[in-house]
């Protein structure tokens, strides 16, 4: 999710739920107290000091994990979190998803939900206090034993110890004891000297399940009785079933039910590969609706008009641009354009649904679990407390899996045919019915003086909106910030800035997808700040470094990645380097990439990126290298591989081979230097996608003289 | 008519749709769930197992090819994670999401059984169908390294070789070195 969804409260999101994404009039509800199987949970153990922690007495201690892990490491950072203060032996942690449920709301957000990078930066205040509540209460219970003061106690690798007569006793034999004793409300943090784990290079705890085939992904979830559905939607977006004859499908060695859904038709079966043969089998006539003859074309040029129109809703305005550009001794221009691209989750969406007269379970890999409780309870006629939601891992999440609509069919179809079902889509599905990074069309104009400083900057950027349909309480005046986020906060020191928004709807969904409008914003406007500096004939480096001066942690990151990367020595024949600095999420990044480019067939490789990163104090530096290195190579995948194309309404890309994906063959090798911080640890699943577009182009400048200015990179425009 | 091979070690009968690909058989006949899914094309590599000791895309495999033969999924690889792949894998923290990985160990034990010290081109050649929208690639290479390692000194991994020599006939990278291993374990199953 975007860094301006976090703006965004509850009640806002409530009216855009209610007039856009499910389509529903979904009321104001969220439960007030742990739903039944999460109080399950607590009566199991006797300690269950609050939401996060449960310990017995056999000295397990399980850590509720409330937000999803989609690789980016949740599962190990939060829990890291909750053992710094509570000082248990980290090996005796085990982990479990949350139900939906209040206590697991993101403080970023209000609702139950992970995105926009604030996981630990949301979690770093609640889960260390739930941490040092619990071994206060350990403490108390083992000083009211020993019958001494508490200050006399110290807690240590899941023991407390009499400090005095070295005696211990185990957290499990204080469980019952301390289950009594009330929760403190104020309770002391740990000085950050004192960290033992936070800060430490930690092991992923899911890796061992993921190494196995253990790991529960959404799409292995396995019900008694469960059947297996696919869904057929119509090939235009937008479009609606007619008519249609199952007869035909009905008749496929497995298939069980056909049944007509919001979204198409369904076909259930036994097994997921029958029902994908029932649903080849089906016949249908479609309502095309009003995207039947939308394309490419119309979608550029309706884009390209939204960039000309004057008048824009004003993202930032400081100083004059009109009087910069007339005292301006050079003007230089130039447009850019970014494609639609799909999320492309290794797993494809899936949901399980069992929809029962008194209760529904959901079993989902979810990134948005309050509004699958509120969209399921709605559609099931039922009451959110009575909907399970049971978060499985996810095979990758990227934004895609806040969408709702894959819950929807899964509740739909279950509450249809009576039984628990399954919904795959299989990778066509979800490639062809995505919510997609928005197609984005970005007018720059820049005002230099005589030295070659700019003193005037104006940026229009024209894309359709993911709040309108998302929040759309939060589009004011005209203006998505999640649109224009990577564009607005523009940190060079320039005189006169304008950056203006036309909100352009093209007929296809559009939504979160990794760093969001950051994505493409920041290729806009590092690739054009690059322009400047090669314009006025400085070294984009130190064209940067000079407009950063009061920007210190951009600053700090672009000196640590061009000192890290060797800017200005002399590199292998053929390569050239290429820089880029943004900031989002809270976070800093700046990427250095070495590139070539062949001369003959215009195949671009990069061979090295050299990442500088400041997200505040760190938590696991594994982690960190691990998003930087996920981040990096997500971002370059769509900049040399990424473009989701339209004709008739339809997508025209379907599965890996005409949308591929970077393989382990064009890896190229990735620094990552983390920079030493005492700040609030800040965002690191998103942060480092948006930098690598304009690194890479910008050094396929330097190796070509040619301006990339549209993605993804053609090789056939390279030679 | 019942299919029969011999999956993870021990013999399996299936009566399905003899076209229909291993891929779903495996996950909704047999409930073995950690073949994963990703493309049905055969692009993507996630649903990787070994057919006879070759690395296999189930997706578009009918059942009625591994009549007779021996199949192992990841959950046949080992019984108890100590496959050198596995534990490479888990030393170097390469899973992210994970949802891939199944796929990526299977191509990767498939190479290491063939090629005990592959070079890196071998390792681009054996792993470039496996995807990995995760961006894990470079520590997925530096453990294909690890688990090569693992097969060449095993001895020096851990400090008990008596439990090396418990099964002569086997391959060092495809003996377990845990106590707790069993006949599943890596080799045994293939």
């Amino acid at each position: 999710m975007s860094s301006a969804t976090m703006k965004v409260d509850r009640r806002e999101f409530l009216k855009g739920a209610a007039a856009g994404a499910t389509g529903l009039v979904i009321g104001f509800y969220l439960p007030n107290r742990l739903e039944a199987r999460a109080a399950a949970a607590v009566e199991a153990v006797p300690f269950a000091p609050n939401a996060w922690i449960r310990i017995g007495t056999d000295d397990t201690v399980t850590l509720v994990i409330d937000k999803s892990e989609m690789g980016q490491g949740v599962v190990t950072s939060l829990s890291m979190l909750i053992v710094e203060d509570l000082e248990c032996d980290w090996k005796k942690i085990r982990t479990v998803f949350a139900p939906a449920a209040k206590e697991y709301a993101n403080p970023v957000f209000g609702m139950q939900g992970t995105g926009g990078s604030t996981s630990v930066r949301g979690m770093w205040t609640p889960l260390r206090k739930a941490g040092a509540q619990a071994r206060e209460m350990l403490i108390a219970a083992a000083a009211e034993k020993w019958g001494v003061d508490k200050a006399v106690c110290r807690a240590e690798d899941s023991q407390v110890i009499h400090t005095q007569t070295k005696e211990r006793l185990s957290y499990g034999s204080l469980a019952e004891a301390a289950g009594k004793l009330p929760v403190p409300s104020d309770v002391k943090l740990k000085d950050p000297k004192q960290f033992r784990i936070v800060g430490k290079e930690m092991k992923r705890l899911d890796s061992a399940d993921k190494t196995c085939g253990r790991a529960e992904f959404g799409i292995d979830v396995r019900q008694p009785g469960m059947l297996h559905a696919v869904v057929a939607r119509c090939p235009v977006i937008g479009g609606k079933v007619a008519s249609f004859n199952a007869v035909k499908a009905k008749a496929v060695r497995g298939v069980k039910h056909a049944v007509q859904i919001s979204s198409g038709v369904a076909v259930v079966a036994d097994n997921t590969r029958s029902a994908m043969q029932g649903r080849d089998a089906l016949e249908i006539k479609w309502e095309e609706g009003p995207n039947a003859s939308l394309t490419g074309a119309a979608i550029s040029k309706m884009l390209e008009e939204g960039a000309s129109k004057p008048g824009g809703a004003v993202a930032r305005k400081e100083g004059d641009v009109t009087a910069g550009f007339a005292s301006a001794a050079k003007k230089i221009e130039a447009v850019y354009e970014a494609p639609f691209l799909a999320h492309a989750t290794m797993e494809p969406m899936n949901c399980a649904a069992h929809v029962r007269a008194n209760g529904c379970d959901i079993w989902a890999p979810t990134q948005f679990q309050t509004v699958n409780q509120m969209t399921a309870a709605k559609i099931a006629g039922l009451k959110p407390e009575q909907v399970n939601i049971h978060t499985t891992y996810l095979g990758g999440g990227f934004g895609r899996r806040a969408e709702q609509d894959f819950v929807i069919e899964a509740v739909e179809i279950s509450q249809a045919v009576g039984v628990p079902v399954q919904v795959t889509w299989s990778r066509e599905d979800d490639m062809q019915h995505d919510f997609y990074r928005p197609a984005s069309y970005s007018r720059f104009e820049a005002g230099l003086d005589a030295e070659g400083w700019p003193v005037a900057w104006s940026n229009r950027i024209a894309c359709p909106s993911i709040m309108s349909r998302f929040f759309p309480g939060s589009v004011k005046n005209g203006l998505d910030e999640s649109s224009v986020e990577g564009a607005a906060e523009l940190p060079y020191a320039i005189p006169n800035i304008l950056v203006d928004y036309q909100l352009t709807e093209t007929g296809i969904p559009v939504g979160f997808w990794r760093s969001v409008g950051n994505s493409q914003n920041a290729f806009f406007s590092e690739s054009f700040v690059d322009e400047l500096a090669a314009a006025s004939g400085k070294d984009p480096y130190e064209f940067r470094r000079r407009l950063l001066q009061k920007a210190p942690r951009h600053l700090g990151v672009l000196e640590l990645a061009a000192t890290k990367a060797g800017w200005g020595e002399a590199l292998p024949a053929g390569r050239y380097r290429g820089i880029a600095v943004l900031s989002s999420f809270g976070s800093y990044v700046a990427e250095v990439a070495e590139v070539s480019v062949d001369k003959k067939s215009g195949q671009v490789r990069v061979h090295r990126v050299v990442c500088a990163v400041d997200c505040g104090r760190t938590v696991n530096p594994l982690t960190i290298e691990a998003q930087m290195q996920s981040a990096i190579v997500f971002g370059l995948t769509a900049a040399l591989k990424g473009a989701i194309t339209i004709n008739k309404g339809r997508v025209e890309q379907g599965n890996f081979d005409d949308y591929q994906m970077l393989r382990l063959t064009e890896m190229p090798k990735i620094e990552v230097h983390i920079v030493a911080s005492d700040q609030p640890s800040s965002g690191i699943g998103e942060p480092g996608t948006p930098p690598i577009a304009p690194a890479v182009c910008n050094a396929i400048f330097a190796a070509t003289g040619k301006r990339i200015r549209r993605l993804p990179i053609r090789p056939e425009n390279l030679v | 008519m019942a299919i029969q091979f011999t999956l993870n070690g021990k013999a399996q009968s299936v009566d399905v749709d003899p076209q229909m690909p291993l891929l779903w058989v495996l996950r909704d006949t047999l409930n073995l769930t950690g073949t994963k899914f990703g493309c049905g094309m055969a692009l993507c590599g996630a649903c990787t197992v070994h057919i006879d000791g070759e690395a296999t895309r189930s997706c578009i495999t009918p059942v009625s090819e591994v009549a007779g033969k021996k199949v192992t999924t990841i959950e046949g690889l080992s019984a108890d994670l100590s496959h050198p792949v596995q534990k490479a894998w888990i030393e170097l923290d390469v899973p992210q999401c994970g949802y891939c990985q199944s796929g990526q160990i299977m191509s990767a034990a498939a190479l290491l059984a063939k090629k005990p010290q592959p070079t890196d081109a071998e390792v681009d050649d054996a792993m470039s169908g496996n995807i990995c929208r995760c961006g894990t690639y470079q520590r997925i290479r530096a453990a294909m390294h690890r688990a090569a390692q693992m097969h060449a000194a095993p001895t020096r991994q851990k400090a008990s070789p008596e439990k090396k020599a418990k099964k002569p006939g086997e391959t060092a990278a495809m003996t377990p070195d845990e106590p707790a291993a069993v006949g599943a374990a890596a080799g045994g199953a293939e």
